[in-house]
């Protein structure tokens, strides 16, 4: 488990825009194999699967639409098993928020479950997300806490005046907008919100990741799905004969759009296979898409 | 939604972003509830430097609090008195329940079990 969790970045550097003057720092993840190695190899989707899930992907008519099924609903849906694989705060953001001054205000768009909100008990941030089952599970998380505060939010749409926060976070968020004009007008959104000089922190996975399991590299679709398997729990019915089916269970998802599917009864376990919308990052890309948000 | 976090947020609509009358949302039908929460001076003494006090004050008023002086408070350090208070009311103070409503678009947002949602409906995103 340990190396497993272990994320590797391959670039780091502080981006000062000139015009504006807004400091941020990007940098591109490897993916985390975390979630893989919770689940058991047989029930992971089979290539053929994915790229059937990504033709239906790529057939839906809007990016909104795309982003509803693929990463809202997804995520809405997986809430609380994601949250619980999602305790411990990443090193290196763990350093940026311990080494910000004193009671400075920040933000932090796509909070996710909430995991940075208390890692430094002296800053006042403010959470938000799109997803409401996250909001809800960083809710039960940090219900008592005086050092944040969390809403339901669109980090196309931040309900928040200009210029107010000191510094700004959003990890592993923008890669699941799935267009290029959206992605830049989400870390727009987040220059907006940033005070003058003020900081921001953007993180997002990187294409170029040939050695990591899931063989991410250069020259392949950065537009991807990442399966996420959940076990789903079902009740017993009385009236099925539940001991000679159950064997096959796996199998019988093969055929379907994961994220559309209907789960069958009958089994007690069986396993509920969401895909997740990310668009990978190439070298430098991350870089450009900043220097188009600030440069404007 | 803490009282402190009201002062940094306004209505999401982009068309009203800059609009005099979509900061401070006007607060409806709240339900208020105090959480005992361990008093730190030196951090109320920075928000106050960054919060803007008229939105404060109409705020407090909207939610039945009309004791707020005028003007911003100078000298708060040595006021023990006014931070404890302050610390009560921003920090302490939560909205759990109630309306938000933006007095430029008119639109209604709502806090539910403490959490605000400011998601847009298709027609007032963008």
């Amino acid at each position: 488990m340990e190396k497993d969790e272990k994320i590797a970045w391959r670039f780091m550097d502080f981006y000062d825009t000139k015009r504006t003057s807004f400091y941020v720092s990007v940098k591109c993840l490897y993916l985390s194999v975390r979630q893989v190695v919770i689940m058991s190899g047989n029930l992971q989707p089979t290539k053929a699967q994915i790229l059937k899930n990504l033709e239906a992907f790529k057939n839906v008519d809007t990016p909104e639409k795309k982003e509803e099924i693929y990463v809202h609903e997804v995520y809405n849906k997986i809430s609380a098993h994601f949250s619980q694989t999602r305790y411990k705060p990443w090193p290196f953001v763990q350093q940026f928020l311990s080494e910000l001054p004193d009671n400075l205000l920040g933000v932090d768009v796509g909070c996710g479950n909430g995991k940075y909100l208390s890692v430094n008990k002296k800053l006042y941030i403010v959470g938000s997300d799109y997803s409401t089952g996250l909001i809800q599970q960083a809710r039960m998380l940090h219900k008592d806490e005086e050092s944040n505060d969390i809403l339901i939010a669109d980090g196309l749409q931040l309900p928040h005046p200009d210029g107010i926060f000191d510094f700004a976070l959003s990890i592993a968020v923008i890669h699941h907008f799935s267009t290029k004009e959206r992605r830049e007008n989400a870390i727009k959104e987040i220059l907006r919100v940033l005070r003058f000089h003020g900081k921001a922190l953007i993180y997002c996975w990187a294409l170029e990741q040939e050695h990591s399991r899931r063989g991410y590299h250069d020259g392949m679709d950065q537009d991807v799905l990442v399966p996420w398997v959940l076990m789903k729990k079902q009740k017993k019915k009385k009236k099925n004969n539940i001991s000679s089916i159950d064997k096959n269970k796996s199998e019988a998802s093969d055929k379907k759009d994961c994220n559309t599917q209907n789960t069958e009864s009958g089994d007690n376990v069986k396993p509920d296979t969401k895909m997740r919308y990310y668009h990978l990052y190439k070298k430098g890309e991350l870089n450009e898409d900043c220097a188009e948000a600030g440069g404007k | 939604m803490k009282l402190l976090t009201t002062n940094f947020v306004q209505c999401a609509v982009k068309s009203c972003n800059g609009s005099e009358k979509s900061y401070p949302l006007k607060y409806e039908d709240c339900q208020l509830q105090l959480e005992e929460q361990e008093f730190k001076p030196a951090f109320i003494i920075a928000m106050l430097q960054r919060i803007n006090w008229q939105a404060l004050v109409k705020v407090a008023a909207d939610l039945g609090n009309n004791n707020l002086p005028a003007e911003k408070p100078a000298d708060v350090e040595n006021n023990e008195a006014l931070l404890k208070e302050l610390h009560t009311l921003l920090i302490e103070t939560q909205i759990t329940e109630g309306k938000m409503v933006c007095e430029n678009c008119g639109h209604i947002y709502y806090i539910k079990d403490s959490i605000p949602d400011f998601l847009l409906p298709p027609h007032l995103a963008n």
